[in-house]
């Protein structure tokens, strides 16, 4: 294992994934705590405004005697001793910060990432690297401003994310880097360095990056870093073939947001409260409507400049998913862990010919996702040609030229065609308008639920993903001869359920589905991506 | 599978229910292995149990004095005794088969789900029992996956299969152990 880890190693780019306890930012806890502490300032500023600029410009301020605790400070001359307990609290914010950082480590092996922190309460946190189900870099805007992120690891599970907050962007980028490389099994350094060396990467990236000089240039320096890195763009361009990338265009991302549900929600709200007030003239009715508008506005405003920098592209390791305007987030899903995906249509897109894309993972990050939404949404509105390439990107096994043809269909067909089993015509009284829509295709790789007239809908689950699958029927279905079936995934916004099938097409449905899934995750090897396929699959599971 | 005690899918050819329109698989009927009969009385003291709660709890608006209270009372009494009446039939519908390499699962008359879980999609299996079961010897085995609709629970087992059922779970799940 040791001969393994150094191996992978020396194919590595910074040096934290030697398996040894790193330290993180030194201004972790500033950024973590810094808007409680921005907090205090702000009120103790509010409060003794007057006051101090009393003390500067005497007769400036309308000053008013309202502190009693100031005013007993002042009167009794405890100025000193006052000011002696406030140097005493910083001291000890201080202190408290810096044992904070002091005992916030994590360490990379080639098995799991770990994380301890807490001075009084430890907590420690492992995840396995080859159940990393997404890598996220999450720059808030604060921590942005002085070139820190958040690299969080997101393993199976409800919020199970191991969060390393904060490094410097640089070594965010690098560390993710390296963790794919470990995750993914590869072994990038077959051709050279047989050796293993641990020198091979001498501290490539060290705390400090800017090379010793004066300090003006070394300060200039760093705001030329500092400038660099908020004007860079979140997708290295090294990186990514330049036709999988899929970009925001922003006058259909505001759009889709005015035709949207809360948009409408928000005119139908407004034109109530004006008639409200032109019939009864009590203008006061406003106050009511206030914090429910002003709930949807920020929605909505939040919505557009989140989404505004939203870009996906295609990555070696992955899809990487980036979007957001001050506070950033740029996040890699390896193969395998999109676990059914959902591309849908509301009835007022229909005519622009807008779709939205969800999925469902196996983790939830704590951070939000574009749009506002939870991070499943992956892409907020995009065109036709937008849906097949982030379909490609999503399931590439699945979706390739020759089932396209059939993605297409689904999106948009109805009836019988391309290998879609529609509802037999009995089903109408279940589905007035959708009858012929609702159906259900396999590919080889996939299987397709088409629903909705109204709000048209497409579920794609790759076979190996499924969990277990499901043949239903209630009494209305059993007097029509119909059956419904469920593909069951991991939990998320997306249910692969299907209702009104002709009775025996779901349970030919069920069987098919059920023997493919098992043959189809036993093939399965995703959970190591880059592993070659000679190599021992089951080999990672036996380490400790 | 020492004592499967295999029975006819359908044990009595149900008459108000026109056969064609039922779900049924291709499954041949010695593999369903059903729950201990045993099982009957604890799904009836379950309901008697729930359904004299309700019902009592029901006779709140006659007290109160309104002149159509006895309405609830009666209404809700007589759905819990047909539920009741006809567990023994809910209670024979439940079935499991443990085919090649998943299981496969089948309750519910009125409301029919199959479900097919391939043994390397198990997380864990768990054996709990209630008061009841456990005077009558049974416990219940429930099958969890990733999924959460997944939803298989096998109730009335005895004690000792249900164990033996969980190991060889355990055991084959081992050996066809998938990802996510």
């Amino acid at each position: 294992m040791s001969d393994e880890l150094s191996r992978a190693k020396a194919a590595t780019a910074t040096d934290f994934t030697d398996g040894e306890w790193h330290r993180l930012h030194r201004a972790t806890p500033l950024f973590r705590g810094g808007l409680t502490l921005l907090i205090i300032v702000g009120v103790i500023v509010a409060n003794f405004r007057e006051r101090l600029i009393e003390a500067f410009i005497p007769g400036g301020g309308e000053f008013t005697p309202e502190d009693p605790l100031f005013e007993y400070i002042i009167a009794e001359n405890l100025i000193l001793q006052a000011a002696a307990a406030l140097l005493g609290l910083l001291l000890l914010i201080i202190a408290g910060f810096w044992l904070s950082w002091r005992f916030h480590a994590f360490r990379i092996t080639d098995q799991v990432v770990e994380v301890r922190s807490g001075i009084l309460f430890r907590t420690n946190r492992k995840g396995r690297l080859d159940r990393i189900q997404g890598i996220n870099i999450v720059r808030p805007f604060i921590p942005r401003l002085f070139g820190a992120a958040k690299l969080e690891i997101s393993v199976a599970g409800n919020d199970a994310n191991v969060p390393l907050q904060y490094l410097t962007g640089a070594q965010a980028d690098a560390l993710r880097r390296d963790i794919l490389l470990l995750a993914s099994g590869a072994r990038r350094d077959a051709a050279g360095s047989g050796a293993p060396s641990a020198e091979a990467a001498p501290g490539a990236v060290d705390s400090v990056e800017v090379p010793p000089g004066t300090s003006l240039t070394l300060a200039s320096g760093v705001i030329d870093k500092r400038v660099g890195e908020f004007l860079a763009p979140e997708l290295d361009p090294s990186l990514v073939e330049p036709e999988t990338v899929v970009h925001m265009n922003p006058g259909r991302l505001i759009g889709s947001t005015v035709l949207g549900g809360p948009a409408i929600v928000f005119v139908l709200l407004t034109a109530g409260l004006i008639t409200g007030i032109a019939m009864t003239g009590e203008v006061a009715l406003v106050v009511g409507f206030i914090p429910a508008m002003l709930g949807i506005g920020g929605f909505l405003v939040s919505r557009i400049t989140r989404s505004l920098r939203y870009s996906i592209a295609a990555t070696p390791d992955g899809v990487r998913v980036g979007f957001g305007l001050l506070s950033t987030s740029n996040e890699t899903l390896p193969p395998g862990r999109i676990h059914s995906v959902k591309v849908s249509q509301p009835l007022l897109w229909r005519p622009f010919g807008w779709w939205q894309i969800a999925v469902n993972r196996a983790s939830r990050s704590s951070a939000q996702g574009a749009g506002g939404q939870a991070q499943t949404t992956i892409l907020p509105v995009g065109n036709a040609d937008d849906v097949r390439t982030v379909l490609r990107l999503l399931l590439p096994a699945g979706v390739t030229d020759d089932s396209m043809p059939m993605i297409d269909l689904g999106l948009t067909g109805s009836g019988d065609e391309g290998g879609f089993v529609p509802s037999p015509r009995r089903a109408r009284p279940l589905r007035w308008f959708s009858v012929k829509r609702n159906a259900t295709a396999l590919t080889p790789e996939l299987v397709m639920l088409r629903a909705g007239a109204v709000w048209r809908s497409l579920t794609l689950v790759p076979y190996p993903r499924i969990q277990s699958a499901a043949v239903t029927q209630g009494p209305i279905e059993r007097a029509l001869r119909l059956g419904s079936i469920q593909v069951h995934t991991v939990a998320g916004p997306i249910v692969a359920n299907l209702g009104a099938l002709d009775r025996e097409h779901a349970v030919s449905f069920f069987e098919h589905v059920s023997g493919r899934a098992i043959a189809a995750a036993e093939r399965d090897t995703s959970h190591r991506w880059g592993e070659t396929p000679a190599e021992e699959p089951s080999a990672p599971e036996s380490a400790p | 599978m020492t004592d499967p005690t295999p029975v006819s899918e359908t044990p009595t050819p149900a008459p108000e229910t026109p056969t064609p329109a039922r779900i049924e698989l291709p499954v041949e009927p010695g593999e369903w292995q059903r729950v201990s009969p045993k099982y009957i009385v604890v799904d009836i003291v379950g309901w008697l149990i729930f359904g004299g709660i309700m019902t009592v709890a029901s006779f709140t608006p006659v007290w109160i004095g309104w002149s159509f209270g006895w309405i609830l009372p009666v209404v809700l009494g007589t759905i819990f005794l047909l539920v009741i009446a006809f567990t023994p039939r809910r209670v024979r519908a439940i079935g499991y088969a443990l085919r090649d390499d998943d299981l496969l699962f089948r309750r519910g008359i009125l409301f029919q789900r199959f479900v097919a879980v391939p043994y390397g999609r198990m997380q864990l299996v768990d054996i709990s029992r209630g008061p009841v079961a456990r005077m009558l010897g049974l416990a219940e085995l429930k099958f969890v996956t990733a999924a959460a609709s997944s939803g298989v629970l096998i109730p009335g087992l005895p004690l000792e299969r249900a164990e033996q059922l969980r190991d060889h779970l355990v055991a084959v799940a081992e050996t066809r152990r998938a990802g996510l």
